[in-house]
């Protein structure tokens, strides 16, 4: 029972580390009053480019490096629309989502030829398990033991980022100067703007950081999680990361709650599937998988607690002219 | 400076025409960038789409299903709501018109059961996109996220009932029992073929005179009843509308079932008109195309229609070049489709300030 609850735990992990970024992504978007729908895409295409690069480089760093570059290509052009031509933030996140859906298919059959896959990657082109000191002589010592080699040891590198990019979300939003002016412009613009300070330029900067983490998400289901990238892989992770991103409330550990409670609820979905509980009987896999949209849908009805964002958000800063 | 005014033909015509065709000009630098001829590309996309019967029997087929969900968004977006949920309100009303084909499809003919499935189809997207507008208007949650949920819900439910209870015994995938021939609305080639015409065997149907007829009723409500004239009011300036004694709540409720009903016919082309079963993801991203057929169709039913052809033509085209040309897949109608939401949509501002600026200095001068 312990142990099964461990790989429960363990599971979670994985499953929740892209969420984790992807979510912390679009709270540097969304506390700056720009929505973003497109995590999804900005996601996929990060997962396309670092499995490509990865494949021809044989590094996974690389693959890094450039699923940041695309994925941060893409912020810009969200911001473009967004901030520059104040263009509808959802038209122009469902654009980008689209694109990308089509984009990395076609480029990906082109470039290897492989129904849009990329190759297998294997040895330096993935990120590898990080095995603590002593994982292995400890993992015979009772509870302890195991969660120490099982549940904390034995994850890639961006399992344990995206887990340090929570406090690091905290002290950057709300402890730094860049923090009270990005949550400022997403409350109030004019009130940044009448300060001195350029309403764009905060904004521009919070979808470059959003691309940033969107490109460690992709990377990490391409290139740690899986060994290569398939057509539609990010399967509605984004979409997940954005619900929990408001049912986290726009706060950064709240944000990590919600991620490791949907991560934790799709681990369970694949245990209990065709299992029988007592006294329950089966539980239909798709009634766990559902909850994770169900849950942020009352949420924002306000029947469990209340979800407020930024005041500012989705709408465009026109800045007054004499 | 107030006093001069920009002439339609260019916030109608110029500037949506120079968004599309940035629109096509980027989509041909994609083909370029995986080294394919972008006009010997736009051939193929063509005499598939329209070069032969068959072909245009494909693309009308594939324009049915964007007319409906191009109003839906359309519909939606005249009383200033988006509605990015006509995805799964296509699978729910798919799922009413399925449930009811396979309840009288051998008891009672045709002419009732068309009429039924219709209303059955409309009804349940209505019902599906009831409770986002109920939690929209009454709750004060954003209908963009909700209906967004509501996709992701509507495609678990529909897993949990086709693998549960409707699958058909004896067979592995999850479909239902073919319905019997009384519950097929007939082929347009069968339509005409008594008539001496020979159109060419494609799945198009008439559906497609349903969605012809939606846009008709699209137009009369929006424009010639005083409930369209509430909801324009609504979509313009909500505060004006709720000065003026407008109940917002309410238009926002009624636009929305309007909206998931138009949605939900998606699934009498597709259930009742092409598989005569039921089975999973037969929405195959319609819900989305239709924002962008909205979009380009500037939420007119004469531009959705055409928008909805053009778009239709891309998929059937798409077909057809890839598979011309192997080495090009299906999906690079999706990077032309995204290109236009892109620029027809988001970016529509770009050039807007500039080339009215230019109108109004010559007018000024």
């Amino acid at each position: 029972m312990f142990e099964t609850l461990i790989l429960i735990l363990d599971a979670t992990l994985r499953v929740s580390t892209p969420l984790i970024l992807a979510a912390l992504a679009g709270l540097f978007s969304e506390r700056s009053g720009i929505v973003d729908i497109g995590l999804e895409g900005k996601m996929l295409a990060g997962a396309f480019a670092a499995a490509a690069a990865a494949a021809v480089f044989g590094s996974a760093w690389i693959g890094l490096l450039f699923a940041i570059a695309a994925s941060v290509s893409l912020a810009l052009i969200h911001g473009f629309a967004c901030i520059t031509h104040r263009g509808d933030h959802i038209v122009s996140g469902v654009a980008i989502n689209t694109i990308v859906a089509g984009l990395t298919v076609t480029l990906g059959l082109d470039w290897f030829d492989q129904g849009g896959q990329t190759p297998s990657l294997t040895g330096d082109a993935r990120f590898t398990p990080i095995t603590f000191p002593f994982a292995d002589q400890l993992a015979d010592v009772p509870v302890i033991g195991l969660i120490y080699s099982e549940l904390l040891s034995g994850h890639n590198i961006l399992v344990y980022l995206a887990f340090a990019m929570v406090p690091l979300t905290y002290w950057i939003v709300f402890k730094t100067r860049f923090g009270l002016r990005l949550r400022a412009v997403g409350e109030n613009p004019h009130a940044v703007d009448t300060a001195g300070i350029s309403v764009a330029l905060v904004r521009y900067r919070a979808v470059i950081i959003c691309g940033i983490l969107c490109g460690l998400a992709g990377a990490y289901l391409s290139t740690a999680h899986n060994a290569g990238f398939l057509k539609d892989m990010s399967a509605g992770k984004g979409y997940m990361a954005l619900a929990a991103l408001i049912f986290g409330k726009w706060r950064p550990v709240p944000v990590l709650c919600a991620c490791l409670l949907f991560g934790f609820l799709d681990a369970l979905a694949v245990r209990l599937q065709g299992v029988s509980l007592p006294g329950i009987g089966e539980v239909p896999v798709q009634a766990i998988e559902v909850l994770p949209y169900v849950l942020t849908v009352l949420l924002l009805a306000g029947f469990i607690g209340k979800a407020v964002g930024p005041k500012a958000i989705g709408k465009p800063y026109v800045k007054e002219r004499a | 400076m107030s006093q001069a005014k920009v002439p339609a033909w260019v916030s109608v015509g110029l500037i949506p025409l120079l968004n599309i065709l940035l629109a096509f000009l980027v989509s041909g630098l994609v083909f370029l960038a995986i080294g394919e001829d972008p006009i010997e590309a736009a051939g193929y996309l063509v005499y598939g789409a329209f070069g032969y019967d068959e072909g245009i029997g494909y693309t009308l087929y594939y324009a049915t299903n964007l007319i409906f969900t191009g109003l839906a968004v359309s519909v939606a977006f005249k009383a200033g709501l988006f509605n990015i949920g006509g995805e799964g309100q296509a699978y729910i009303g798919g799922l009413g018109v399925g449930l009811l084909c396979l309840w009288f499809d051998s008891s009672l003919p045709l002419l009732v059961i068309a009429p039924l499935a219709i209303i059955g189809g409309a009804l349940f997207g209505a019902a599906w996109a009831y409770i986002p507008a109920y939690l929209q208007a009454r709750r004060g949650s954003h209908i963009v996220i909700t209906t967004i949920m509501f996709n992701f819900i509507a495609s678990s439910l529909m897993v949990y009932l086709m693998v549960n209870w409707l699958k058909a015994e004896g067979v592995m995938s999850p479909i239902s029992r073919t319905f019997e021939e009384s519950a097929w609305l007939p082929y347009m080639h069968d339509i005409f073929a008594p008539f001496g015409f020979d159109i060419g065997d494609s799945p198009l149907n008439l559906a497609f005179v349903l969605a012809l007829l939606c846009c008709v009723f699209y137009w009369a409500l929006v424009w010639h009843t005083r409930w369209g004239y509430q909801l324009r009011t609504v979509g313009t300036n909500p505060t004006a509308a709720q000065y003026a004694g407008i109940d917002n709540a309410k238009v926002t409720i009624w636009v929305m079932l309007i909206s998931g009903g138009l949605a939900g016919l998606v699934g009498v082309n597709e259930i009742m008109g092409v598989n005569h079963n039921l089975l999973l993801n037969f929405t195959a991203g319609y819900g989305f195309a239709g924002i962008a057929v909205a979009l380009m169709g500037r939420n007119h039913p004469i531009g959705i229609v055409l928008a909805a052809m053009l778009f239709g033509a891309l998929y059937q085209g798409g077909a057809e070049l890839s598979f011309e040309i192997p080495t090009i897949t299906p999906e690079i109608v999706v990077v032309i489709q995204g290109l236009v939401i892109l620029f027809s949509g988001a970016l529509e501002n770009m050039f807007k300030g500039k080339i009215e600026g230019l109108f109004l200095r010559k007018a000024a001068a």
